[in-house]
């Protein structure tokens, strides 16, 4: 059992208490151990890139943190309490196929500020405005089941976004998507994050790692094998994994 | 004897005429049937959509009771109704035996199950689909319920379609809350069996006729809405 404390040493974070810290987290399914006791902490304002093979348990991390799934062991702290209703306002998830409920662009949008409060005028406007900034305005009485998978995950992060959150989870958002969707994502993204919103994605992309990582999570068999900033893992990997990982050879031994 | 040609032609004759006891009977018969099926859908959708949606102690027990009350013989559920409205049962002071007002409490035991088994089916595969979204999203208890009757209200109107199916189609409960009262509580249904018995086939085919009419362009009506919906990705 390895247990890997990540606590990203910069500028930034030196100072800033933890937004969202996991300690000892564990998480079992069907007896096998897919997550096997995790310390790490998600500092304000990083955008932090979970990273491993298929099955290593980076989904599952995900969901761990944003409370979607319990842990069998440890716990997942906001701004060091236990995660409640208002920490999970304060977070947002886009999924790596986009869930569409039936409706209208527009009316994805406005059922996501419903939820939290946020009706009339209020509602239209922030709604509007948000599908202009992910360039959806024209498409907003369209039903959103028939937008392209591009346009789909566009409005998926743009109802993420319409909420505020502090921190947005994503799971590989650009998995399915060609360099133009993947450029508009990812521009989505980094515009939410000048805006202060941290970050924590899955990619399987090294180029887009590079692009949008300032800290990552190596995966490895449900274990952390490797976490620090990215600039650090990526000239001197630590683990046999990380290495084989990032000279795209295969790697299965643990 | 007689001739089939003889009878279809004087139903066709009753129906073009817009006969007035007919007219009645039909009437009734939507009013009762309709009654039935709103009733059933206020109660068996938010029921159904509760059931499929939320996991709680006692759901497995409550799915079988709703599948086990969808095949409820119509005969008992009329024989039950009128133990309770009769003027010596519980609810006798209400004085609805042999009203339209009983016909409608009978169907409405009778659809209610229907409604809320198969909504309760249509929700837990939408919830299967939204459920992490509406994680993520924070969604309550009340939101969750109406979202997703409002999102599968395309195949929610398949599912009041089957009820009203059921409920247009009964004789056996009607016939004895209700009586088959000329002119207070004779619907089609039991109207059928009545004339049938008597020989006065005229009427009793006009009616078969309007029933299977009434069936085709309200099933007709709800697939075309259904394929709008399809075409437009709603459902």
């Amino acid at each position: 059992m390895r247990d890997m404390t990540l606590d990203m040493p910069t500028p930034d974070c030196a100072i800033a208490p933890a937004l969202l810290a996991c300690e000892g987290l564990s998480f079992e399914a069907g007896g096998k151990r897919l997550i096997d006791n995790f310390t790490l902490a998600i500092h304000p304002g990083r955008r932090t890139l979970i990273m491993g093979p298929n099955g290593a348990g980076k989904s599952v991390l995900l969901r761990l943190m944003h409370g979607l799934i319990t842990p069998t062991g440890g716990h997942v702290l906001w701004q060091g309490r236990p995660l409640d209703r208002a920490a999970r306002h304060a977070q947002a998830m886009v999924f790596q196929r986009p869930v569409m409920l039936r409706r209208s662009v527009l009316a994805n949008l406005k059922f996501a500020l419903t939820v939290r409060g946020i009706t009339g005028a209020a509602r239209a406007r922030q709604a509007t405005e948000a599908l202009d900034l992910a360039r959806l305005g024209d498409m907003a009485r369209r039903p959103a089941r028939v937008l392209s998978g591009g346009e789909q995950q566009r409005l998926a992060l743009a109802r993420a976004l319409v909420c505020q959150p502090r921190l947005l989870f994503l799971d590989e958002p650009t998995s399915s998507l060609d360099p133009a969707s993947t450029r508009a994502i990812e521009d989505l993204i980094n515009a939410a994050h000048a805006r202060g919103v941290s970050i924590v994605m899955v990619t399987h992309d090294l180029g887009q790692a590079r692009r949008m990582g300032d800290d990552v999570l190596f995966l490895q068999n449900g274990t952390l094998a490797e976490a620090g900033p990215l600039q650090d893992v990526l000239a001197a990997p630590k683990t046999a994994a990380t290495r084989a990982w990032l000279e795209g050879r295969l790697y299965t031994a643990l | 004897m007689f001739s089939l040609t003889d009878i279809l032609g004087e139903a066709f004759g009753l129906i073009l005429t817009w006969d007035r006891n007919l007219s009645e009977i039909v009437m009734l018969s939507l009013r009762v049937t309709l009654s039935a099926v709103v009733i059933s859908c206020l109660i068996g959708l938010p029921l159904g959509a509760v059931v499929g949606a939320f996991r709680f102690p006692g759901r497995g027990l409550v799915t079988v009771l709703l599948n086990t009350l969808m095949g409820l013989p119509p005969v008992v559920v009329g024989l039950v109704v009128y133990l309770m409205l009769s003027a010596s049962g519980p609810l006798g002071v209400l004085q609805l035996l042999y009203t339209p007002g009983a016909m409608i409490i009978a169907q409405t035991i009778l659809v209610t199950p229907i409604v809320a088994a198969l909504t309760k089916q249509v929700v837990e595969d939408l919830h299967g689909e939204y459920a992490e979204q509406f994680a993520s999203l924070g969604v309550g208890a009340f939101d969750r319920i109406t979202a997703l009757l409002w999102d599968a209200r395309y195949s929610l109107l398949t599912v009041a379609l089957a009820g009203f199916g059921r409920a247009v189609a009964e004789v056996g409960a009607v016939l004895i809350v209700g009586g088959n009262i000329n002119h207070v509580t004779r619907v089609m249904t039991t109207t059928i069996a009545l004339e049938t018995s008597k020989g006065n086939l005229e009427l009793a085919l006009a009616l078969g006729l309007l029933l299977l009419s009434i069936a085709v362009i309200v099933n007709a009506a709800v697939m075309a809405l259904r394929a709008s919906a399809v075409r437009a990705a709603y459902a």
